[in-house]
C-alpha cells in the first residue's frame, strides 16, 4: 500500500447550483501529496483555494457541493464517505488550520476547555493529561506563560493568538495530513518562524502531510517542497518550489511573483496585474487568464489548455505547449531573484 | 503642519484575574495584563504612521483606543484636537466620527453575516446622510465594490459566499464608504494573495495623494509596512520601544529588538540564509520582566538593563528609542 501517496486529488469539482444557473468554483484539479511532503497552494484570492481545502475534508457549506472527481487518503476513497465516518477522519487523521481562526474558536467557552475536549474526543487521555498536552501544545505555537491563560476566552487573546490557537487545535490529535488555511496571515515573523518550523518538525518527525494555503511567497519558499498556482478554479502550475518561485512559466505566476514587494523596494507604486480575476458566473471561453495575459493568442480564447509536464512542473498554458523548452520569464524579476 | 492624531501617555490595563471564587480558593492575587503602556506618537495630516511588533504586543489595543472603540486606562488621544476621552457624546465628535474609520484584523467578524453586502457598505452611507435617494447609494456602492476589485453585482450576495481575501475587500470598501480622513488599518491586507495586495495598497496611496488621508497602519508584514509608512513605530511588549522614519528603521536600525525583528524577515530569494529566529521566549505580559522588558533576550543587555526601565529618548522630532545600549552607545 505504500505506494499510494498520502493525499491523491483527482479531476476535483465543486459547484454551487444557483437559481441562475450552476457556478462552477473548482473546475478539476488534480495534485498529489506524499508523505512527510508539504505543498504550497497559492493563487489570486477567489482562486478556490479554501474551498480545495473543505471539500477534502468534507466541510463544504451547502449548496456547495462536490460534482465530480475524487480525493483519496492512503489509496482509499474520502469524497463520497458517509458522514459519519467522515466526522472519524477530520481531527484525528486530517487537521483542519481554517483562514478565520474568531469563527473557529467558540466564543462562550475557554481557550483551554476548547482545546482540553478536542484532545480528549481524539485521543484517549485523562483530563489531567488532557491538560498538560493541552498547555504543551500553546507552549509550543508560542503562546507565553500557557498554563496561565487556559482559563481567557478567546477575545482576550490577540489576532495572531488566536490563530495559534487554532493551530493547537489542528495539531492535538497529530493528524496524517494537516491542511492549514493561511497559518500565518496573522502573524509577525518571528512567531511564523516558530509555526514554520513546528510544521516542518511533525513532517520530520510524525511523516505528516501539509498542505499549506498561503499567500506569503517568503513562506512558501521556505517550508515548501511543491507549490501548486490556482486560478479561477484550476491550477495554472504545479512543481518544485525552487522552479515555481524562480523560474515560473505561466504568465499568471510571472505575474503573481512581479507583485511581492520587496524590502528594498524604493519605487513608488507595487507591480499589479491589471484586471481582476473574473467571477463565478462569468468564466472566459478558453483560458481563463486570456484577458488578463500578456502574451495571449488565438488558442488562448477558444481551447482551454490542460496542464503539461514542463521539466519537473505542470503548467497550464498553450505557450508552454508551442514550445515546451521556451520560458517567459519576467527579465528584471528572474535577475533579482538569482 | 499640524498633526491629525495625537497620543499621549496612552495606556490600557485588562483585569485577568481568575474569578473571585478561584481566587479566594487558591489564595491567587488580582491578575491585571498591560496591554498598552505610556504610548506616544503623533501622525500628521496626509502621512501614513505604522505599528509593528510581535503578536501580542499591543497593536490592536492601541488601534481600538485610537477610534474610541476601547477605553483608556490612562491618557489622551486628541483628533484634529478633540480631545477623544472628554468629549464623547458632543456634536464635534459626532462630527469626527464619520471622518475617523477602522479596518479591523479578522474580516469575517466584523461583518454582519444576516446582511447583504450591499446593505453592509450602504450603511455608513445612510447613516451619514452621504447620498441623496437610493439610486445614488447603490451607484455609490457599486463604485466601491469596483475600486477593491469586486463586481458590483456581488452586492446582492452575502459574507459568507465570499472567499477570505474577498471578504477583507468588502471590509475596505465599507471603511471608505463614508469618505473617512483619517484610517485605522489593523492588517488591512493580511488575507490578500500579493497581487491584489498590491491593487489595494496602490488605492490606498491614491486615495491619500487625491485627498491627504491619514493612516494608521498595522501590519506584520515589513515589506508591505517599508512601502507604506512615512514613519514606523515598534512595539515590544505594550511599549514603543522604537520610531524612526521608514528608510532609517530598515537601513539603520537602533534597537536591538528591531535588529532582531529585520534579521526574522523570511528569505524569498532562497539563497539559504538560515533565517534568523528572535531569539528567547516571548515574556509573560501577565508578569513582565523587570527594568527593559526585552533584557532577557537582548544581547546587549547588563545590569542597569535588568534594573532600570529605560526611558524614551525623543531624537529629531517625532522619531527616538528607548534603549539604555543606545543611550550609552554600546549599540
Ligand atoms: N457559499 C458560497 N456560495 C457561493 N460562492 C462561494 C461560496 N463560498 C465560496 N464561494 C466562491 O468560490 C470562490 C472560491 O472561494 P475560496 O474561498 O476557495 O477562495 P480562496 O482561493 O480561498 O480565496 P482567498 O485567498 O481570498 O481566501 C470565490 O469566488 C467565492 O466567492
Ligand atoms: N479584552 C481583553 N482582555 C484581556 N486581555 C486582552 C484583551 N484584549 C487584548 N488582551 C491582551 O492584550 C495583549 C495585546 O493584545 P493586542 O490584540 O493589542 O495585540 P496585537 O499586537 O494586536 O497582536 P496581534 O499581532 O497578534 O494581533 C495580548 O496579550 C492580549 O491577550
Ligand atoms: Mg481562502
Ligand atoms: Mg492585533
Amino acid at each position: 500500500m505504500s505506494e499510494h501517496p498520502l493525499l491523491s486529488v483527482r479531476d476535483l469539482k465543486v459547484d454551487f447550483p444557483t437559481r441562475r444557473g450552476t457556478l462552477k468554483a473548482i473546475d478539476g484539479i488534480s495534485f498529489d501529496i506524499a508523505r512527510g511532503e508539504i505543498l504550497g497552494v497559492v493563487g489570486e484570492s477567489g482562486a478556490g483555494k479554501s474551498l480545495t481545502g473543505s471539500a477534502i475534508i468534507g466541510l463544504l457549506e451547502p449548496p456547495g457541493r462536490i460534482s465530480g472527481g475524487e480525493v483519496r487518503l492512503k489509496g482509499d476513497r474520502i469524497d463520497n464517505l458517509p458522514a459519519k465516518a467522515m466526522r472519524h477522519i477530520r481531527g484525528k487523521r486530517i487537521g483542519m488550520i481554517f483562514q478565520d481562526p474568531l469563527t473557529s474558536l467558540n466564543p462562550l467557552f475557554t481557550i483551554g476547555e476548547q482545546i482540553v475536549e478536542t484532545i480528549m474526543a481524539h485521543l484517549p487521555v485523562s483530563e489531567r493529561e488532557a491538560r498538560e498536552r493541552a498547555v504543551h501544545l500553546l507552549d509550543e505555537v508560542g503562546i507565553p506563560a500557557a498554563s496561565q491563560r487556559l482559563g481567557a476566552y478567546p477575545h482576550q487573546f490577540s489576532g495572531g493568538m488566536r490563530q495559534r490557537v487554532v493551530i493547537a487545535l489542528a495539531l492535538c490529535a497529530e493528524p496524517e495530513l494537516v491542511i492549514a488555511d493561511e497559518p500565518t496571515t496573522a502573524l509577525d515573523v518571528s512567531v511564523q518562524a516558530q509555526i514554520i518550523r513546528l510544521l516542518k518538525r511533525i513532517c520530520r518527525d510524525h511523516g505528516a502531510s501539509v498542505m499549506l494555503i498561503t499567500h506569503d511567497m517568503g513562506v512558501i519558499a521556505e517550508t515548501c517542497d511543491r507549490v501548486a498556482v490556482m486560478y479561477s478554479g484550476r491550477i495554472a502550475e504545479i512543481g518544485p518550489v525552487a522552479d515555481v518561485v524562480r523560474a515560473p512559466r505561466h504568465p499568471y505566476t510571472i505575474g503573481l511573483m512581479g507583485a511581492i514587494p520587496t524590502l528594498d523596494a524604493t519605487e513608488d507604486r507595487l507591480t499589479q496585474i491589471p484586471g481582476s480575476m473574473p467571477r463565478l458566473d462569468a468564466i472566459p471561453s478558453g483560458c481563463a487568464f486570456n484577458p488578463r495575459c500578456a502574451h495571449v493568442f488565438a488558442r488562448c480564447r477558444q481551447e482551454r489548455p490542460e496542464p503539461i509536464d514542463v521539466g519537473s512542473s505542470k503548467v497550464a498554458c498553450w505557450l508552454a505547449e508551442e514550445d515546451g523548452s521556451r520560458t517567459i520569464v519576467d527579465k528584471k524579476k528572474a535577475d533579482q531573484l538569482s | 503642519m499640524p498633526p491629525v492624531v495625537e497620543v499621549s501617555n496612552l495606556s490600557r490595563t485588562f483585569d485577568v484575574s481568575k474569578p473571585w471564587l478561584n481566587r479566594v480558593l487558591e489564595r491567587a492575587p488580582k491578575a491585571y495584563l498591560k496591554a498598552a503602556q505610556d504610548i506616544s506618537f503623533s501622525i500628521g495630516k496626509g502621512e501614513t504612521f505604522a505599528l509593528v511588533g510581535e503578536s501580542g504586543s499591543g497593536k490592536s489595543t492601541v488601534a481600538k483606543m485610537v477610534v474610541g472603540l476601547l477605553a483608556a486606562s490612562e491618557g489622551e488621544i486628541r483628533i484634529d484636537g478633540v480631545d477623544m476621552r472628554k468629549s464623547r457624546n458632543t456634536a464635534a465628535m459626532r462630527g469626527l466620527r464619520r471622518r475617523i474609520q477602522m479596518i479591523f484584523q479578522d474580516p469575517y467578524a466584523s461583518l454582519n453575516p444576516r446582511w447583504r453586502v450591499d446593505r453592509i457598505i450602504a450603511e455608513p452611507i445612510r447613516a451619514f446622510g452621504l447620498e441623496r435617494g437610493e439610486q445614488a447609494i447603490s451607484a455609490r456602492v457599486g463604485e466601491l465594490l469596483e475600486l477593491v476589485r469586486l463586481n458590483p453585482r456581488d452586492g446582492a450576495k452575502y459574507p459568507h459566499e465570499f472567499s477570505g481575501g474577498q471578504r477583507q475587500r468588502i471590509c475596505i470598501a465599507r471603511a471608505l464608504a463614508s469618505r473617512p480622513e483619517f484610517i485605522v488599518c489593523d492588517e488591512p491586507t493580511s488575507a490578500l494573495d500579493v497581487s491584489v495586495q498590491a491593487q489595494i495598497l496602490n488605492l490606498m496611496r491614491d486615495l491619500q495623494d487625491e485627498f491627504g488621508l491619514t493612516y494608521l497602519f498595522i501590519s506584520h508584514d515589513l515589506a508591505v509596512v517599508r512601502h507604506m509608512a512615512a514613519r514606523i513605530g515598534v512595539m515590544y511588549l505594550g511599549r514603543l520601544v522604537e520610531v524612526a522614519k521608514a528608510g532609517e528603521l530598515f537601513g539603520n536600525p537602533q534597537h536591538p529588538y528591531t535588529r532582531m525583528l529585520l534579521e526574522a524577515i523570511p528569505d524569498l530569494n532562497m539563497t539559504g540564509r538560515p533565517r534568523k529566529a528572535v531569539e528567547g521566549e516571548i515574556p509573560n505580559p501577565i508578569n513582565p520582566p523587570p527594568g527593559c522588558s526585552f533584557h532577557p533576550r537582548c544581547p546587549l543587555a547588563n545590569e542597569r538593563c535588568r534594573i532600570e526601565r529605560p526611558a524614551f529618548l525623543t531624537r529629531q522630532p517625532a522619531t527616538g528609542v528607548a534603549c539604555h545600549a543606545v543611550e550609552e552607545g554600546r549599540a
